[in-house]
C-alpha cells in the first residue's frame, strides 16, 4: 500500500501530454514585463528608472519587508518605462518594462553547466543568499523561500520534505526538472538541509512518474539521509499539509504552520533555484513552464525568462488553436483563467494550459441535492456546501466557526459536485471576508 | 363519576400550577421597557432595511428613544414625514435631511465598453471582483451581475438587459444604501435628490490614466480637468484621474456638462436643453423622470 | 482567434458527474428488484410501477410548470425515481386511484411544497407511502400471495406477510421457532418468495442493486451498514436473551422493507446527513427505531416510520456531527514536548 493523505481527495484524469518533452530554452523575447509583486507579502520597491541600462540578474526592485522578495532583471537591456500593467488578475499592477538588448549577465553569475557539489556557505549565509536571490515557492504559492528556511524561535525542523508531487493534471515542469536536473536537485536538497539543520529529507513523488522515482532513487542511493517516497496518485497531494500528512502521517493543526509538526516543505523547482542561487550566484530570473492543452500542437516544457509574455510561449508551442476557449495560468484545478495573453510569466507560473471551447465552459448549476460528495472529497474535512450557503447568506461568524479559513482552495468540491455548483467561488469569497473580519478584530 | 371528578381536578390543578409558575417567572424576569419604543416603532415604516444604520426598525426605535438629540438620526424610507411624527412622540427636535437617491456611476454599456473576455463564474459581482478586473478593459466599472439588484428590498432596481447595467427606479428608491454596500466596486453612490429631482454627477469611477480609461470605455472620465475649470462653484475636484462633483456645492448650473469630452457627466430630469443638437447620453435613471 | 477567452474561477475541470447520472444510477440499481417483483407479482407489479412513475413525473411537471412557473426538470430522473420507490413500497393489488393520490402527496407535499429537489426534509416516496398507509390501512396491508396470482391485479389472492404472522404469533404466545415453521424458509425469504410490497421482497435483488450503488460510488457504505448492523445487533441481543419471545436477526433483516430501506430509501441524498459520522448515527437511529416499532409497537413493520423520524433529525445531525477536520487528531503532541 502506497502512502497518501488521509482525508478526502479526488482522481482527476492525468493528461500529462508533455511529460516526454525535454526542457527547451525559449528564445529571448523582445520586451519583458516584470511585475514587482510576484510573491506573497509586500511588493518589492522599484530601484530603476526609465532609460536605465540593466544586466540580466541585476536587482531592479528591492524586497519590501521580511516576507517579500527581491526582483531581478531577467534580461539585459534598457528600461522602457515603469507602468501599471494588467497582470493575471486583470487588475493593473506596477511593473518594470524592459526592452531586451543582447544577453549580458552580471559578472558574479556562474553560467557554466558544471555541477558544484561542495557547499561552502554557512547556514545563515545560505538563508541570506536565498533571500537576496529572490527565491520564492515555485509550485504556485510564491511564498518567499528564505522565510521558510528561518523557523521561528523554539521550533525545530525535523524533516525536510521536497515536493515532487505535481498533482495538478497536465503540468509536467517539476517532472522534467526531476528527470533532467537530478544532480543539481540533490545538491539543492543538501543546501536546504544544511540551512535547516536537519539530517533527513524526503522527496515525495506520485506513482504516476515512475521514471522520476527511479532516477532519483538511483541518485540518492549513496546519499545519507535523503530518501525518495513514492506516493499513491491522489489530488491534492501537492498541497503542503496533505504532503506532510502523506509522508509523515502527521497533520498540521488548523491555523498552524508545517513547522508545528517539525516539517518544512519545498518544491523541486524551488530547490533547483536554491542550488543555482547558492552555488552559482544566479537569481530567480527564469523558470520551467509547461505549455500544454488538448489543442496545442506541440506541448512543451520551456525554460523561459520571467516577464516573457504568455503569447510568446504559446506561439513557441505551435500557436493558439482556432477554437481556443480558455487559457489558464497554472494547472486546471487551481490555475487562474487569463483574460489577456499579454500577461507575463512570473515566478509562480508553472504552466500555461490552453483549453478548446468545448472544455472551457461550465455546465449550468442545479439545486444542491445534498449528496455529500463535496464533504467526502474535501481534503481538509470541511463542509463546502455549508460554507457556500453561509457565504451567500453572509453568515460569516458561522463560516468562521465551520473552519472556512482552513480551506486550501484545491477545488475538489467544485470538481466533484454533480449539480455543478460553484462551491469554491463562494468559499473563496467567504474566506476573504472572514479573513478581513479576523484582521479587523486583532 | 369519581374518574370524571379526578380528571377535572387534576387538570385544573395542573393549570393553576402552571399559571403560578408563569406568573412568578414573568415577575422575576421582567424587563422594563420604555413604552415609547413601541410607539416609535409603530410610526416607523417597518421595512427593516437597515438604511438608518441600525439592525432593523426596532433597534432604530430604541436608539431614537435613548438619544437626547435625534437630529443625526434619519429614517430614509419614511423621510421627513415619519421623522416628524417620531419627533412629536418623543418631544425632540428632528434634523433637516435632504432626500437622497442612489445613482449608478458607470455608463459602460456594451456599446461604449467592448467586452474583451467572457466571465463564466458564479453570478455574483463579489465573486467576480475577487477573481479579476472584469470582462472589459476597465477594471473599475460595473460587472453587471446584479448584486445591487439582489440587495434592493424596495424593487427600486433592475438590470437593463440591453446595457448590462443596473437601473434605479427613482420613485421607489428610499436611499437605504443596501446597493451601495453590495457593490464591490463602489460604483453606486447616494446623492442628494436635488430640487425637482434634478442632479448632475460624473457617471464614471475609472481611476486609470486618461488614455487607458478612454481605450477601455468611450464614456470614461479621463480626468482632463475641463469641468473643474469651468465650474463656478468649486464643486468639482479631480483626484486619481477622476472628476467628482460635490453635491453640496453644486448649484446645477450645468456648465460642466457640455465641456466634458467623453460625455461622462450626466444630468438627470432637466428639461431637454435647447442648444444641444441631438439627444445626448441617455442617463441611466430616466425611467422615473416624473418631472 | 475570433472568440473571447472565457474567464472563470478555478477549478477549470469537472468530474463529469451530474444529478441525473446519480438518479438514473439508482434507477438502474433498482432494475433487479423490479424484475423480481414482476416475477413474483406479475401484472399487478407492472401496473403499480408504471402508474406510480407516470403519476410522479406528471405531477412534478405540472407543479413546476404551472405552480412554480419554472422550467420543468423532470428529465433529471428524480421524479421517476420517487415514483419507482413509491411503487416498491405499495402492495401490488392496490387500486390505481390510491397510487395517484400517493404520487400527488409524494411529489406535491413531500417534495415540491418545500421547493423541489434538494429542499425536501423527508423522503418523498415514504411521505406518499405513509400517507396511504394511514389513510387506507386496509388496502395498504392486504398483500397478494407471490407467484400464484401473477395474472390477477385487484382480485389477487391475499395473504399475510411474514412480519405480521410473526407479530400475531408472538403476541398469541407461540414461540419463535414454532412460527418459523409456518412461514417460508430463510432462503425463500432472501429470494423474495413471500408476501409484501412490490419491491421489498427480493432480498437478493436489492443486495445486488446495493452493491451496484456502492461500486458506482453513488452511495457510501455508512448508511446501509449501520442500518442493517444495528438491526442485527439489537435483535440478536433480544433473541439471545429470550429465544422464544423474539425473532432472530436474520428474520428481521430479510423481511419487510429493511434491505430496500437501508440501500435505497435511507440513502436518499436529500434527506440523509452529509458527514460520515452523521450517516452512521442516522443509520443506527433508523435501525433502533425500526426494531422498537416491530417489537414493541402496534405495527408489524417500522422501516418507513423509522426513516421518516430520522429524516427529521437530519438538520440537527448535520449541525452537530461535523466531519473529521484535517489536523483534528493531535498527533503533534510528541513534537511539541521536545
Amino acid at each position: 500500500m502506497l502512502k497518501t493523505f488521509s482525508i478526502g481527495g479526488i482522481h482527476p484524469a492525468d493528461r500529462k501530454i508533455s511529460a516526454e518533452k525535454s526542457i527547451e530554452v525559449l528564445p529571448l523575447p523582445k520586451r519583458v514585463v516584470v511585475p514587482v509583486a510576484q510573491h506573497i507579502g509586500a511588493p518589492a520597491k522599484t530601484e530603476v528608472k526609465k532609460g536605465d541600462l540593466v544586466k540580466a540578474g541585476q536587482v531592479i526592485a528591492k524586497s519590501g519587508g521580511f516576507v517579500s522578495a527581491n526582483i531581478h532583471s531577467p534580461v539585459s537591456g534598457k528600461v522602457f518605462k515603469l507602468d501599471e500593467v494588467v497582470d493575471a488578475s486583470g487588475y493593473r499592477k506596477p511593473a518594470v518594462i524592459i526592452d531586451v538588448e543582447g544577453d549580458e549577465w552580471e559578472e558574479s553569475i556562474d553560467r557554466s553547466e558544471t555541477l558544484k557539489t561542495e557547499i561552502t556557505l554557512s547556514p545563515e549565509e545560505i538563508v541570506k543568499k536565498v533571500g537576496e536571490m529572490g527565491i520564492v515557492g515555485m509550485g504556485g504559492a510564491t511564498f518567499p523561500a528564505h522565510v521558510k528556511l528561518a523557523p521561528p524561535p523554539g521550533k525545530k525542523c525535523k524533516v525536510l520534505i521536497i515536493n515532487g508531487v505535481e498533482c495538478e493534471p497536465f503540468l509536467t515542469s517539476d517532472h522534467r526538472v526531476m528527470l533532467e536536473k537530478g544532480d543539481e536537485l540533490i545538491v539543492g536538497i543538501k543546501i536546504l538541509m544544511k540551512a535547516l539543520h536537519v539530517d533527513r529529507a524526503v522527496i515525495g513523488i506520485e506513482n504516476n512518474k515512475p521514471d522520476a522515482i527511479k532516477h532519483l532513487e538511483q541518485l540518492t542511493k549513496k546519499e545519507q539521509g535523503i530518501e525518495v517516497q513514492p506516493l499513491k496518485v491522489q489530488y491534492p497531494q501537492g498541497g503542503e499539509k496533505q504532503l506532510i500528512d502523506a509522508v509523515t502521517g502527521r497533520q498540521v493543526p488548523s491555523g498552524k504552520l508545517p513547522i508545528e509538526v517539525g516539517a518544512v516543505v519545498h518544491n523541486v523547482g524551488t530547490t533547483l533555484a536554491v542550488y543555482e542561487a547558492v552555488q552559482k550566484n544566479k537569481p530567480l530570473i527564469e523558470r520551467v513552464v509547461t505549455v500544454t492543452g488538448p489543442g496545442i500542437s506541440k506541448p512543451s516544457n520551456f525554460l523561459a525568462r520571467i516577464g516573457t509574455p504568455v503569447s510568446q510561449l504559446i506561439e513557441a508551442a505551435g500557436g493558439l488553436p482556432n477554437n481556443t476557449g480558455k487559457v489558464i495560468g497554472g494547472g486546471p484545478m487551481m490555475g487562474k483563467a487569463l483574460a489577456s495573453l499579454d500577461v507575463p510569466v512570473t515566478k509562480g507560473s508553472s504552466g500555461i494550459l490552453v483549453f478548446p471551447q468545448e472544455e472551457a465552459h461550465r455546465k449550468p448549476m442545479e439545486n444542491c441535492i445534498r449528496c455529500g460528495k463535496c464533504v467526502s472529497v474535501c481534503p481538509m474535512g470541511l463542509e463546502p456546501y455549508l460554507l457556500m450557503i453561509e457565504t451567500e447568506k453572509e453568515l460569516f461568524d458561522r463560516a468562521e466557526g465551520d473552519n472556512i479559513m482552513d480551506c486550501i482552495e484545491c477545488g475538489s468540491c467544485s470538481f466533484t459536485c454533480p449539480a455543478n455548483r460553484p462551491l469554491l467561488d463562494y468559499i473563496r469569497l467567504g474566506k476573504g471576508k472572514v479573513g478581513q473580519i479576523i484582521r479587523n478584530r486583532n | 363519576m369519581s374518574i370524571v371528578l379526578i380528571t377535572i381536578l387534576t387538570l385544573a390543578g395542573l393549570g393553576a400550577l402552571a399559571a403560578v409558575i408563569l406568573y412568578l417567572a414573568s415577575q422575576k424576569f421582567k424587563v422594563f421597557e420604555d413604552p415609547r419604543i413601541d410607539q416609535v416603532e409603530e410610526a416607523l415604516p417597518a421595512a427593516n432595511c437597515g438604511g438608518c444604520g441600525f439592525p432593523g426598525c426596532r433597534a432604530f426605535a430604541e436608539a431614537l428613544v435613548k438619544a437626547d438629540d435625534i437630529s443625526d438620526l434619519n429614517c430614509p424610507v419614511g423621510g421627513p414625514d415619519v421623522m416628524s411624527t417620531v419627533a412629536e412622540i418623543l418631544g425632540k427636535e428632528v434634523g433637516k435631511t435632504d432626500p437622497m437617491v442612489a445613482v449608478v456611476r458607470c455608463n459602460g454599456t456594451c456599446e461604449h465598453r467592448p467586452r474583451l473576455n467572457e466571465y463564466e463564474g458564479a453570478t455574483s459581482c463579489a465573486v467576480a471582483a475577487a477573481l479579476y478586473g472584469g470582462e472589459t478593459g476597465c477594471s473599475f466599472g460595473c460587472y453587471g451581475l446584479g448584486d445591487c439588484v439582489e440587495a434592493c428590498d424596495f424593487e427600486a432596481m433592475y438590470m437593463d438587459e440591453e446595457t448590462g447595467l443596473p437601473v434605479i427606479i427613482e420613485d421607489n428608491c428610499v436611499a437605504c444604501g443596501a446597493c451601495v454596500d453590495a457593490c464591490p466596486k463602489d460604483i453606486i453612490e447616494l446623492r442628494k435628490k436635488g430640487p425637482k429631482s434634478r442632479r448632475i454627477f460624473v457617471s464614471c469611477v475609472n481611476q486609470d490614466k486618461g488614455a487607458v480609461a478612454k481605450k477601455a470605455c468611450d464614456v470614461a472620465c479621463i480626468g482632463c480637468g475641463k469641468c473643474e475649470k469651468v465650474c463656478p462653484f468649486d464643486a468639482i475636484t479631480i483626484e486619481n484621474n477622476l472628476a467628482y462633483i460635490d453635491y453640496d456645492k453644486c448649484r446645477l448650473c450645468r456648465k460642466c456638462v457640455p465641456v466634458c469630452p467623453t460625455n461622462a457627466i450626466h444630468e438627470i430630469n432637466f428639461p431637454p436643453p435647447k442648444p444641444k443638437p441631438a439627444k445626448e447620453e441617455e442617463p441611466a435613471n430616466t425611467p422615473a423622470s416624473s418631472n | 482567434m475570433n472568440q473571447k477567452l472565457v474567464v472563470s474561477p478555478s477549478p477549470h475541470v469537472h468530474s463529469g458527474d451530474s444529478v441525473s447520472k446519480n438518479m438514473y444510477g439508482v434507477i438502474i440499481a433498482l432494475i433487479p428488484a423490479l424484475l423480481a417483483s414482476l416475477w413474483y407479482f406479475g401484472i399487478g407489479a407492472l401496473i403499480v410501477t408504471l402508474t406510480a412513475i407516470v403519476a410522479c413525473v406528471l405531477f412534478e411537471w405540472i407543479i413546476q410548470k404551472y405552480l412554480m412557473k419554472t422550467t420543468p426538470s423532470i428529465s433529471d430522473g428524480s421524479a421517476a425515481l420517487t415514483g419507482l420507490l413509491l411503487a416498491f413500497n405499495l402492495p401490488t393489488n392496490i387500486p390505481i386511484g390510491l397510487i395517484i393520490i400517493g404520487a400527488a402527496v409524494a411529489i406535491g407535499i413531500g417534495k415540491m411544497s418545500f421547493g423541489g429537489l434538494g429542499n425536501n426534509p423527508f423522503n418523498p416516496a415514504l411521505v406518499g407511502r405513509v400517507f396511504l398507509l394511514i389513510s387506507f390501512p386496509v388496502q395498504m396491508t392486504s398483500w397478494p400471495v407471490p407467484v400464484t396470482s401473477r395474472f390477477q391485479y385487484l382480485d389477487a389472492t391475499t395473504g399475510a406477510t411474514p412480519l405480521s404472522v410473526m407479530k400475531e404469533g408472538l403476541s398469541s404466545g407461540a414461540s419463535f421457532s414454532e412460527i418459523m415453521s409456518e412461514i417460508p424458509s430463510y432462503l425463500n425469504l432472501f429470494m423474495g418468495n413471500m408476501g409484501g410490497s412490490a419491491g421489498e421482497v427480493a432480498g437478493i435483488a436489492l443486495v445486488l442493486g446495493g452493491i451496484y450503488l456502492l461500486v458506482r460510488k453513488i452511495i457510501t457504505w455508512h448508511i446501509p451498514v449501520s442500518v442493517i448492523g444495528s438491526i442485527a445487533v439489537f435483535t440478536a441481543i433480544l433473541h439471545f436473551a429470550s429465544p422464544d419471545a423474539y425473532a432472530g436477526p436474520l428474520f428481521h433483516i430479510l423481511t419487510g422493507g429493511v434491505l430496500l430501506g437501508a440501500f435505497f430509501m435511507a440513502t436518499d441524498y436529500v434527506s440523509s446527513p452529509m458527514s460520515k459520522r452523521g450517516m452512521l448515527l442516522y443509520g443506527v437511529g433508523i435501525g433502533v427505531i425500526t426494531v422498537l416499532i416491530r417489537v414493541y409497537g402496534s405495527y408489524p413493520e417500522g422501516v418507513s416510520f423509522a426513516i421518516l423520524i430520522m429524516n427529521a433529525f437530519v438538520p440537527l445531525i448535520d449541525r452537530y456531527m461535523k466531519p473529521k477536520r484535517f489536523g483534528e487528531k493531535i498527533k503533534t503532541a510528541k513534537v511539541q514536548q521536545q
